[in-house]
């Protein structure tokens, strides 16, 4: 999988996400399942073409049928234009900046690691929650994007061995099997 | 004169959602050709014979809920919001009840309820009376004249339900096309409790095959139904009017082509056709003798209000959602409402005002007041749970028992929102799109009839909820009544029930369309969405869109009737 963060800054991403969702009973923490690298992913997205914004269809393979989700989907110029605003900034280009500059979200998390300091995978976890809590904004921006990764697709490379829809009792998705009239209808 | 004027097609028609797809059906079934334009991809279906899925549409929550796959991107095509005129500032800008911008528009996410609506809402001002600061109006038609369309609808996308289920239901001329498919779990409890208190719940009529329907399959439940596309094709809106139309070889599809305007002649009487941008910013003209816009209720104004076109003092004013109000019940059990097809379970209750609702009107100095229709619903998957949670031991502990998920049932009520002349749709004076037009700014206030509603009606179904088994119930509406709203929070209504700012009716000094949805001062532009319609009632929009837009697109053509059901059907009923 390609890489935007250091190797240091994705330990301090691992070590923050795993604060956000935590391990606990059968929950795997962030760190195990793989949030971090989905959050790298997203952010090396267009170091890759096509870009891993949108995974293929219709079936991943996991409930029959061909799998298709890591064959991704090639965006056009605007969406491209869109998602490379979104996660590389406007960077003073005008065909970004048509309602003014955009902060980007590799620029996001390049300083929001920074701030909470190399050392801070090392951190009692009293002290790390201390340091997140201190860039509300960041903190909601690496829950926001650690949700997704704990739960979406592992092809978007988080969800690691499922782990993170097996701990919820989540079939994730089911098709071209689905649910049967029985399984609809009756008490779980 | 064709051969002096050449045309580049019959009709173009502008949006591929459920009112596009049905004008292009009906125009080209009668041997128009027409070029549809959409201004987003296509991700629906391929474009050469034999017109099959392209297997864009899979179980995907990231792709479809978090990653705008459908369109519209927010930051290409930022909207803005503020609730009254003296605001300068918008309140929210980004999406603004986006409704997809794909082929197949709002059809392709859309979990295909699809009821119609009753005889008195096509006569809310003759039967009921007026609402002081509303402007309550009579349709132009009423639903006898609708009801061979709703039948034909419900045949052309493929209609599953029961026509004997719902008490409140308007006459209709015979039974639905397709039986019910499988009810869900959490419905059938929540179901029974609203019997057991009086209510007359009963089983939705859904766009989705219950069984084989016109080549397509029957759905399989797979849950990822509303905000998705159908991965097999068990939903008929709107891929299978696209694909009809498709077939007759006089309909071509071009996706990423965004309409700039309508081409008007010297006269500025008639369109000469329309001009758009293609996917590499190239300009386009393309003429006809028809323009059929079908935009949706946000953007057919705004392209409108960019053209010159419809009555200046009206043109996207009335805007009208739903004031939902979500009334939701945590269970000690788990209702796995991720599996199913949505909603299968609707009543009208809150419709057909009874003698508590008549004086809680009163009470709130209304004449009457009417709600709308309650699907019984649960919550989705998971990405959208977790984000809804707080981070920490908490997050983890409230996945594993999942109170908000799967153990959570829903009513939503879709109550009807009165059409205020104030409440509007028109141009931002300084955010812009990608294309360096103004945004679409919505100014919108619910009236006081439908809060006055939410608020006679919340506690009602808090009581059924609590009667099906729920431990614990609360209500919201959206969107946030004022003295709810956060700092912060996003202030819009989440409905993507979107109508009436093109409004159609008799008199052409308060309407924008002739009861052939025509604009009045240029004749061949119709609008074929639910712009055109004059109130909301409280019924979702979709089949109502489809049988007007039958309706409207029949006149065009000249068919004094409605004709026969024109597609193949292998259903094995």
């Amino acid at each position: 999988m390609d890489r935007f963060l250091s190797d240091d800054e994705h330990r301090t991403l691992a070590a923050a996400c795993d604060r956000l969702i935590p391990p606990l009973d059968a929950h795997p923490g962030a760190a195990a399942l793989g949030v971090a690298d989905y959050i790298d992913a997203l952010l090396a997205a267009f170091t890759v073409d096509p870009p891993r914004i949108w995974a293929g269809g219709p079936f991943s393979g996991r409930a029959g049928g061909d799998g298709h989700f890591d064959e991704f989907l090639p965006l056009s110029p605007l969406e491209e234009l869109a998602w490379r605003t979104r996660i590389e900034g406007s960077q003073g280009d005008p065909a970004r900046e048509f309602n003014g500059p955009v902060a980007g979200w590799q620029q996001e998390y390049r300083a929001g690691l920074a701030a909470l300091g190399d050392d801070f995978a090392n951190q009692p976890a009293e002290e790390q929650d201390r340091r997140l809590a201190a860039d509300p904004a960041f903190k909601a921006r690496c829950y926001q994007h650690a949700c997704e990764g704990a739960y979406s697709a592992p092809e978007y490379g988080g969800n690691r061995d499922l782990a993170g829809w097996r701990a919820i009792q989540f079939a994730g998705d089911v098709q071209p099997r689905g649910y049967t009239d029985t399984e609809v209808s009756g008490r779980a | 004169m064709r051969d002096l004027n050449p045309r580049d097609a019959d009709a173009v028609v502008i949006g591929t959602g459920p009112g596009g797809a049905t004008a292009a059906h009906v125009l080209t079934r009668a041997g128009r050709s027409v070029i549809m334009l959409e201004k987003g991809r296509n991700h629906l279906l391929a474009l050469d014979a034999p017109f099959g899925p392209l297997g864009h549409v899979s179980n995907d929550e990231l792709k479809f809920t978090r990653r705008h796959f459908l369109g519209p991107d927010p930051l290409l095509e930022p909207r803005t919001f503020r609730d009254h005129d003296d605001e300068t500032e918008p309140l929210w800008v980004g999406d603004v009840n986006n409704l997809p911008s794909t082929v197949g528009g709002g059809g392709f996410h859309a979990d295909g309820k699809l009821p119609r609506f009753r005889e008195v809402d096509f006569h809310a001002w003759s039967e009921l009376g007026p609402i002081d600061g509303a402007d309550i109006v009579d349709w132009p038609f009423g639903y006898d004249e609708l009801e061979p369309y709703y039948t034909e609808a419900e045949q052309l996308v493929g209609v599953a339900g029961d026509h004997t289920a719902n008490p409140f239901a308007a006459w209709r001329s015979g039974p639905y096309p397709m039986p019910p498919g499988a009810d869900m779990f959490c419905a059938t409890v929540t179901a029974a409790a609203a019997e057991r208190l009086g209510y007359h719940p009963y089983r939705a009529p859904t766009g989705v095959n219950s069984v084989e329907y016109d080549g397509r399959p029957a759905c399989n439940n797979c849950g990822f139904c509303a905000f998705y596309g159908c991965p097999i094709e068990a939903k008929g809106d709107p891929v299978g009017l696209l694909r009809a139309a498709l077939h007759t070889g006089r309909c071509e599809i071009r996706p990423e082509s965004h309409v700039t305007e309508i081409a008007l002649d010297a006269t500025g009487r008639r369109a000469r056709g329309v001009r758009y941008l293609d996917a590499q910013g190239d300009l386009h003209e393309v003429s006809a003798d028809h323009v059929v816009v079908a935009c949706g209720a946000f953007e057919t104004p705004r392209l409108l209000m960019r053209s010159g076109v419809g009555n200046p003092d009206v043109v996207g004013r009335y805007l009208m959602y739903h004031l939902q109000t979500l009334v939701l019940g945590l269970f000690p059990f788990r209702l796995h409402a991720h599996k199913g097809r949505a909603v299968t379970h609707l009543m009208d209750d809150p419709i057909v005002p009874d003698a508590e609702a008549a004086v809680a009107a009163r009470a709130a100095g209304l004449p009457y007041f009417r709600g709308g229709i309650v699907e019984h619903g649960g919550a989705g998957q998971p990405i959208m749970e977790a984000i809804h949670l707080p981070p920490g031991e908490m997050h983890s502990r409230l996945m594993l028992d999942s109170p908000m998920r799967d153990c959570m049932a829903a009513f939503t009520m879709q109550g009807e929102d009165l059409p205020q002349a104030t409440n509007r749709v028109d141009l931002d004076p300084r955010v812009r799109d990608a294309w360096g037009r103004p945004a679409g700014r919505v100014t919108y206030t619910p009236h006081v009839h439908d809060v006055a509603c939410a608020l006679h009606w919340a506690p009602r179904l808090e009581a059924v909820m609590k009667d099906a088994g729920a431990h614990t119930t609360f209500w919201v509406t959206s969107p946030p009544l004022r003295d709810h709203r956060r700092p912060g929070a996003d202030p819009t209504p989440t409905s993507r029930h979107v109508m009436g700012t093109a409004r159609m009716g008799t008199d052409p000094r308060i309407t924008v369309c002739d009861p052939h949805q025509r604009c009045w001062d240029v004749d061949n532009v119709i609008v074929a969405d639910s712009s055109v319609f004059p109130t909301s009632t409280g019924y979702g929009p979709t089949l109502t869109i489809v049988a007007t837009a039958l309706r409207a697109a029949g006149l065009l053509v000249g068919d004094a009737t409605p004709s026969p059901i024109p597609i193949s059907r292998s259903a094995s009923r």
